[in-house]
């Protein structure tokens, strides 16, 4: 009797230690971010481009980079994610091909994120001819977060009661227009939310951009898809390795951390916010 | 397993409600025979035996009321169970019914009383012995679920109303002969009228218990001889 | 009470793969009736309700057998029109199923799939229908607002209304109250009472009391097979068949 609760007593104790440790460590990492980054933090900081090989300036152009970026993965990834998701929710039989093909796409998941780089590499830039380019980048991005956005709006869809779609045969909707008109809308809120989660991936990846089209340096914001642009994780990189005066400019990689740290926690927590708000409106 | 039990509750409420109306038969069965027997012994104290009862049968004719709705609150029967607690409630307005028409023989036993009897009385209890008879047939169908005994009940109703019409021409030729028994007679009349009036609620008694065996509508007058016009 | 016959169904075989879910179901409804099916779970009473709309093409291994005509015309005759016979044949549903969407996009649902375009006629059909299920005065000033935010038993109206709004000629309801509190529960059954005057009811249920209060006939399934059909009342105070019997007074089921 005594024995085991002492047990349970020990195993609360390590799992609260676990977690708390956990909120620590985030915690510790955002007041050291923070601390350090504060200074160059300004409204200049965020509107002016770098200036004297990095020294001085801001970041306009790697923030605008980065969400030029996302404009382009999620232009190519969220119709594709959620034609498919579609398709396995909807079409597909549970045979075989399905099998192996969804097997496909959760194990694409799980590949190191400088693979896709690699891979974007050699199809977008020298098969497809793209170039180092911020098209190249992007597609790139879109093939990383692609099984994530597959894999929500098919739940997404698989959440879609049957009802719904009984109701809609029952009025004499063909399958098409009941996907159309019931399941698309009803799932819609819980897709937006899964690209949501996707576009904070997309903004933090540095791996699959390296090969493909991020610039060391660019005097300007990318003015076509074939531009090389800048983006923050890579100019945090940059900034931290290969600059002229490291010590220098370590206050700026420390607010540029920051600005990418808010950036991703903020979109995050945006599609977190709404899949709780979905969750409580019942569905 | 739950479904067993509903069952089972609702069965031993319905049995329950069969033996209160059996009972019920029983004292009405009784204020007959009881009140009939106190007008030819002339027995005062019985007659009043009858009438003090009188308030019993009805407290138990109020309370399968009761309990006949609490039956249908309790369990919405359908079928042949709702056939059998609607038949009681119907049955024991009927036998509540016989016992007032005892209570009202007892009355005119009472009157009596202490008068010398212008005849002695042979047909009235006959009359009674045959009522006693297609009471307990009618209550021994509905015990036994059998229709056949109820059946038999409706030719029996026949030989009261034959009996009736016998008294009342016996009746009428004694009044005629000596108009000073009119009263005594016209009590005596009305003694017949009362008995072959509760052969009437007895058949309908019969009919019910019919329906709520077979779920038909049977009508008496199919069993019996046809009405001379 | 027996009008024209709406829906004849004969000699009905319905098979999921190898098990046969209804034999040989013969009989006849009329038209402006309230028909109750009732029996034990799995008894195939909402199986043949469902080929009724051809909501059985939906099921892998469904296969129909025998005839079902309604008003004289086979429906899983080759050239029938799917779309066209659930338009004349409107359901409603165990657990009340409004779409998330508007009052009134719900009940303009079916006509728009039906090419009603004009607002004007559109206004006019949401409107009838929402009358017609006893709705229209509780939500007539929130017609923008979601079906979802209702009650459950206004949410089933919302679903009858949006059922009745193509205006069909018969309208099934396979246990339409089963998720509803009684009172909602009541006002859905006098509006099935309702409902006979334009169109032909046929309901299933579990709820046997119900089937006595709203139906004008009643018909009594066991294992896939139809056992009694008759006026309702015969059917629950003196059935026919034993098994009826049994059933009504609780024996087993």
């Amino acid at each position: 009797m005594n024995r085991r609760r002492a047990v349970n007593g020990f195993m609360t104790a390590i799992l609260w230690a676990s977690a708390a440790f956990l909120v620590l460590l985030l915690l510790a990492i955002l007041i050291y971010v923070g601390v350090n980054g504060r200074q160059p933090l300004s409204w200049e900081f965020l509107t002016e481009p770098p200036r004297d090989s990095m020294t001085r300036g801001g970041i306009s152009t790697p923030l605008v980079g980065t969400m030029q970026l996302v404009i382009v993965s999620m232009f190519f990834a969220l119709p594709i994610g959620v034609v498919t998701g579609l398709y396995f929710a909807e079409y597909s039989r549970d045979g075989l091909f399905t099998k192996i093909l969804r097997l496909a796409i959760r194990s694409l998941a799980g590949v190191p994120s400088v693979v896709f780089g690699l891979f974007g590499l050699s199809l977008f830039v020298v098969t497809l001819g793209f170039g180092s380019s911020l098209l190249s980048a992007g597609l790139t991005l879109g093939c990383l977060t692609l099984p994530l956005i597959v894999t929500a709006s098919e739940q997404a869809f698989r959440a879609v009661p049957q009802d719904y779609r009984d109701a809609s045969y029952a009025l004499g909707a063909t399958k098409w227009q009941t996907i159309v008109k019931v399941v698309l809308p009803a799932a819609s809120s819980t897709v937006i939310t899964g690209a949501i989660l996707s576009i904070g991936r997309v903004a933090g990846e540095t791996a699959p951009i390296i090969f493909t089209g991020a610039a060391f340096y660019a005097p300007d914001i990318a003015k076509s898809l074939f531009d090389e642009v800048m983006a923050l994780p890579y100019h945090i990189m940059v900034l931290a390795t290969a600059g002229v005066n490291i010590e220098a400019t370590r206050p700026i990689q420390y607010a540029t951390v920051l600005v990418l740290l808010a950036l991703v926690l903020g979109v995050s927590s945006v599609g977190v916010v709404m899949r709780r708000r979905l969750r409580r409106s019942g569905r | 397993m739950q479904e067993l039990n509903a069952r089972r509750q609702l069965e031993a409420d319905l049995s329950e409600l069969t033996r209160m109306l059996m009972r019920l038969s029983k004292m009405a069965e009784e204020a007959l025979a009881r009140s009939v027997w106190a007008l030819k012994n002339q027995d005062v104290e019985t007659a009043r035996n009858v009438l003090d009862k009188d308030d019993a049968l009805d407290q138990l004719t109020g309370r399968i009321d009761v309990e006949c709705m609490n039956f249908v609150a309790r369990f919405q029967p359908l079928g042949e169970d709702l056939r059998t607690v609607t038949s009681i409630m119907h049955m024991a307005v009927d036998l509540e019914r016989i016992g007032d028409y005892g209570g009202n023989i007892a009355r005119a036993a009472i009157e009596l009383a202490g008068k010398e009897l212008m005849k002695p009385l042979i047909d009235i209890p006959r009359m009674t012995a045959t009522l006693s008879e297609m009471l307990e047939k009618a209550m021994s169908s509905l015990e036994r679920r059998e229709p056949a005994l109820a059946r038999e009940v409706f030719p029996l109703d026949d030989l009261v109303d034959d009996l009736e019409k016998q008294i009342m021409r016996e009746l009428l030729l004694l009044m005629m002969e000596r108009p000073q028994r009119i009263e005594q007679a016209t009590l005596l009349l009305n003694v017949a009228r009362t008995l072959e009036r509760a052969g009437d609620h007895i058949t309908n008694v019969a009919e019910r218990v019919l329906y709520s065996l077979t779920g038909k509508v049977i009508r008496a007058t199919d069993f019996r001889r046809p009405k001379e016009r | 009470m027996k009008g024209n016959v709406q829906i004849r169904s004969q000699n009905v075989n319905l098979y999921y793969g190898p098990a046969k879910v209804l034999k040989d179901i013969t009989f006849d409804i009329f038209d402006h009736t309230v028909t109750a099916l009732i029996g034990p779970s799995g008894c195939g009473k909402s199986s043949w309700l469902r080929c009724l709309n051809r909501m059985n093409d939906y099921i892998a291994g469904a296969r129909v057998e025998g005839e079902i005509l309604i008003d004289e015309h086979d429906i899983y005759a080759r050239d029938t029109d799917v779309i066209a016979l659930r338009r004349n044949v409107g359901m409603v549903f165990q657990k009340p199923n409004p779409f998330p969407m508007s009052i009134y996009d719900n009940v303009a649902y079916g006509p728009r799939l039906h090419g009603v375009r004009s607002r004007e006629q559109l206004d006019g059909i949401v409107e009838r229908s929402l009358r017609g299920a006893a709705l229209w005065t509780e939500v007539k000033d929130k017609l923008t607002s979601s079906g979802i935010g209702l009650s459950g038993g206004q949410q089933q109206r919302l679903c009858i209304a949006r059922a009745i709004a193509t205006e069909p000629k018969i309208l099934l309801m396979d246990e339409p109250t089963s998720a509803l509190d009684p009172m909602a529960t009541a006002r859905i059954e006098e509006l099935v009472r309702d409902l006979k005057k334009n169109f032909t009811v046929v309901i299933v249920t579990h709820n046997m009391q119900q089937a006595a209060r709203v139906s004008d006939f009643t018909a009594f399934f066991l294992l896939g097979e139809l056992v009694e059909y008759e006026v309702t009342t015969k059917i629950f105070t003196a059935p026919d068949d034993k098994r009826t019997e049994d059933y009504i007074t609780g024996r087993f089921g």
